[in-house]
């Protein structure tokens, strides 16, 4: 029952894959869906099956065969459903039917065959991603984190005539590599101490052994695997790919880029919250990689002009709260976070892509504005989610952003809780900027109709809009004719049609009550969602002996639960700081609305009096820039002049060569002999004869 | 008479037709100085027959008689194909066998 989950998404795949082609878009399209919606009715009723069981012991497991032995080590292809991953199950097929029904409106002006690849591609990330989460060892895990790897390098790449979109897809691929190279390392640096892959017996050997407060071999492990998150999940160092990714299609930045794909690292450092927890040192660099990657993206989200960008520099942001949390030890309220950002990011990115949906590719944001009264549908989602992710009171991010803040600073890390609520400030304003600038205001678009006028409205735009050194205008992802602006004529703008307005609606009411599961003890609430993961994080089984191998026997003494705090003893902090982050939310939206809504010249004026900041961030940091001088370029360097012209060329071709020359050069000499005289013949055949028979005689 | 005489009779053969393969620039001379070798070693054989008290000795004479035959038959025909050809008989005009 457990394996239909992910190998129902799978046959989806195959069918589109092999037989796409000659399906009309009605039944590929529904087809990728409906698999996708049975497959969530089956995880729903799983988890529900999950739920009756005690808490202690809350486990599905399911093995599918013996997939590796040798010698003494055995591996099975195994799955297990237990708290955790049924919130990861749970959040990738409802949130994914979701985005796969939004596919079949937003995609249909593909031909059949395009329609059919991008559907079986967006089928088989589900599965990989379901075996990610699923699988009950680590080298089951890589084989989904590998594979979720493969599809977000094929759906970037979708578009591929266009150089950007595979220039960005191979980005992605490559700076993932650089992390999946440290997560392999990580896996079998586990093996070898653990001598076991699973994570129910790693986690359980862990348990008995003492925290590492040196630099050891459990710290080494951890940041391994850490280094590994940091590609998938786009930290510092390795965020650089995820922006370029918004090159793909909308659907799958929200899918991919924003609600599964990307939280992979996140969910990882949950599976292996006990190893994790016994390498504090770690745990410090995850805090402080987290922190810094939210309040830096945080920053050049201020400034972009593309609407996806903007979102793709929130998503890392706030994948940065995630670490945050998993770095101070609140495991629970990463994945919490985790899970109502899948909720408003993935409305967010959709609701951008019924934005560009209605104007027909254009994504640069100054050409947008007052597009609140042509797509209300979209306008009001879109908003519900940017109050959401801005963490106002009472909607779901509120309650997961509070937490993370608030664990943050009871476990007594200040400069990093400032970092946090500076970024929260950030994701206020940027977010808020984005809603004001694509929503409110003038129209700025193409053909716009309203009070402006059309005239002076594409006047506007164009001084608006090409006044700077933009960043690359992107070319319509959706292959509609451009709009041609007639002077007094006005386009009308859809608003998204029903299947793409079912999802918004849907993710924007998840928007707002997401976060109802968890609500915490200072607002009178029981954290149930926190109590529900802790078991996980816990390793459960506290203070039973253990039964595995070489640590039978051994009564688990230290039995201190992860997430430790008496429910009740900071409840009064808690509600101080969570009115702090609330007024800083508010604040950010107060201070957007000022400066991009009411006093439209501050933003220009500001950007022109600190023309090094602006340019600074609008161009982020340079950090491509540096990556390509300190690291592309010299491997470039050395590839071309050491490793093609030196070695390549000098050793193995001069190796070949040189063989051939040796031989023609002793054949130059040898050839003599072979003169053509018979007289010289029978010389030597006499030569040889006489002195075969001295060395007989002698001898 | 002892067996040495005859074999040194047969050596001094012997080494007469090697000088001649060797000094002679003459094909047929060549040819004939491979008979002389040929009957040197058949010498040997006959002596070394009467000697073991076997007619083996003189049984491979006859077969190397005939293959002599044979072979001054075939040399023959070859060398007045090689003369027909460049109208010469001396072995080192015959050297285009070669790299």
């Amino acid at each position: 029952m457990l394996a239909l989950i992910p190998l129902l998404p799978f046959a989806g795949f195959l069918v589109n894959a092999f037989v796409g082609k000659r399906l009309p878009k009605s039944i590929s399209g529904g087809l990728a869906t409906g698999v996708m919606a049975i497959s969530f009715v089956i995880a729903v009723m799983q988890v529900l099956a999950l739920a009756g069981m005690p808490p202690e012991n809350r486990q599905i497991n399911q093995t599918l065969f013996t997939w590796i032995t040798a010698g003494d080590f055995s591996l099975d292809l195994a799955l297990r459903l237990d708290a955790l991953s049924a919130v990861m199950i749970l959040v990738i097929t409802g949130i994914g039917s979701l985005i796969h029904l939004y596919s079949t409106s937003y995609m249909h002006d593909e031909t059949d065959p395009e329609f059919a690849r991008y559907f079986s591609y967006l089928n088989l990330f589900c599965f990989f991603m379901l075996m990610l989460v699923l699988g009950s060892n680590v080298l089951v895990m890589f084989v989904g984190w590998e594979g979720v790897g493969l599809c977000s390098y094929l759906l970037i790449g979708y578009y591929y005539e266009k150089p950007s979109a595979s220039d960005a897809a191979k980005k992605a691929f490559v700076v993932n590599r650089v992390g999946d190279f440290a997560f392999i390392l990580g896996a079998l640096l586990l093996l070898v101490t653990f001598n076991s892959l699973d994570f129910y017996t790693i986690a359980l050997a862990v348990k008995a052994m003492p925290q590492e407060v040196t630099f050891g071999t459990l710290s080494l492990i951890t940041l391994l695997l850490f280094i590994g998150a940091t590609g998938k999940s786009a930290q510092i160092p390795l965020y650089v790919w995820l922006p370029d990714a918004m090159e793909g299609p909308t659907p799958v930045s929200a899918l991919i880029h924003a609600a599964t794909m990307v939280t992979a690292g996140v969910y990882m450092i949950g599976r292996n919250a006990m190893l994790f927890e016994h390498a504090p040192i770690t745990l410090t660099i995850v805090a402080i990689i987290g922190a810094a990657t939210a309040l830096f993206a945080g920053t050049i989200g201020l400034v972009q002009n593309d609407i996806k960008r903007v979102l793709a520099y929130s998503t890392v942001s706030q994948l940065g709260y995630m670490f945050l949390a998993m770095g101070v030890g609140a495991y629970g309220a990463g994945i919490f976070h985790l899970y109502t950002h899948a909720f408003f990011k993935a409305c967010l990115f959709l609701g951008s892509g019924a934005v560009i949906h209605a104007l027909h590719g254009e994504q640069d944001i100054r050409n947008m504005g007052g597009l609140k009264k042509h797509i209300p549908i979209t306008y009001w989602t879109f908003v519900i989610a940017s109050v959401a992710i801005a963490g106002v009171p009472f909607l779901s991010g509120f309650f997961s952003k509070d937490e993370i803040l608030f664990e943050t600073f009871v476990e007594g890390h200040q400069v990093l809780w400032v970092m946090g609520v500076l970024t929260s400030l950030l994701t206020a304003t940027y977010m808020f900027r984005l809603v004001h600038l694509t929503f409110h205001g003038e129209e700025r678009f193409a053909g716009a109709t309203g009070a402006t006028g059309a005239t002076s409205a594409t006047g506007a735009a164009s001084a608006h809009g090409h006044a700077h050194a933009a960043p690359a205008a992107h070319v319509a992802p959706v292959a509609h004719v451009a709009p041609v602006a007639h002077a007094g004529h006005g386009v009308h703008l859809h608003d998204a049609p029903w299947p793409m307005a079912t999802a918004l609606i849907v993710l924007a009411l998840g928007s707002i009550l997401a976060g109802y599961v968890g609500v915490p003890h200072a607002l009178g609430g029981h954290n149930n969602f926190g109590a529900w993961l802790t078991p996980v994080f816990n390793a459960t089984n506290c203070g039973q002996t253990t039964t595995t191998g070489a640590l039978a026997g051994i009564a688990i003494e230290e039995c201190t639960p992860v997430e430790e705090r008496d429910p009740e003893e900071h409840a009064g902090l808690e509600l101080g700081l969570m009115i702090v982050s609330s007024l800083i939310a508010l604040a950010g939206i107060g201070l957007a609305t000022y400066l991009w809504l009411k006093h439209k010249e501050i933003p220009a004026r500001m950007a022109a009096q600190y023309p090094g900041v602006h340019r600074l961030l609008l161009n982020k940091y340079y950090v491509d820039e540096v990556y390509d001088a300190t690291i592309i370029q010299p491997i470039k360097v050395v590839s071309t002049e050491g490793l093609w012209r030196g070695f390549d060329v000098k050793v193995i071709d001069g190796a070949v060569n040189g063989a051939g020359y040796l031989v023609s050069g002793v054949s130059i000499v040898l050839r003599l002999l072979q003169n053509g005289s018979v007289k010289t013949y029978a010389a030597s055949m006499f030569v040889g004869t006489v002195a075969i028979l001295a060395y007989y005689l002698w001898r | 008479m002892p067996i040495g005489h005859y074999l040194v009779l047969s050596g001094l053969l012997f080494a007469i037709g090697t000088a001649g393969v060797f000094l002679r620039r003459n094909l047929i001379t060549l040819l004939l100085s491979v008979e002389i070798m040929l009957n040197a070693v058949n010498l040997a054989f006959v002596a070394f027959g009467r000697v073991a008290g076997t007619n083996d000795g003189q049984i491979i004479t006859f077969f190397v008689m005939t293959v002599a035959a044979a072979e001054a038959a075939v040399g023959l025909a070859l060398v007045i194909g090689l003369f027909r050809h460049r109208e010469s008989l001396n072995p080192e005009a015959f050297t285009s066998l070669k790299w």
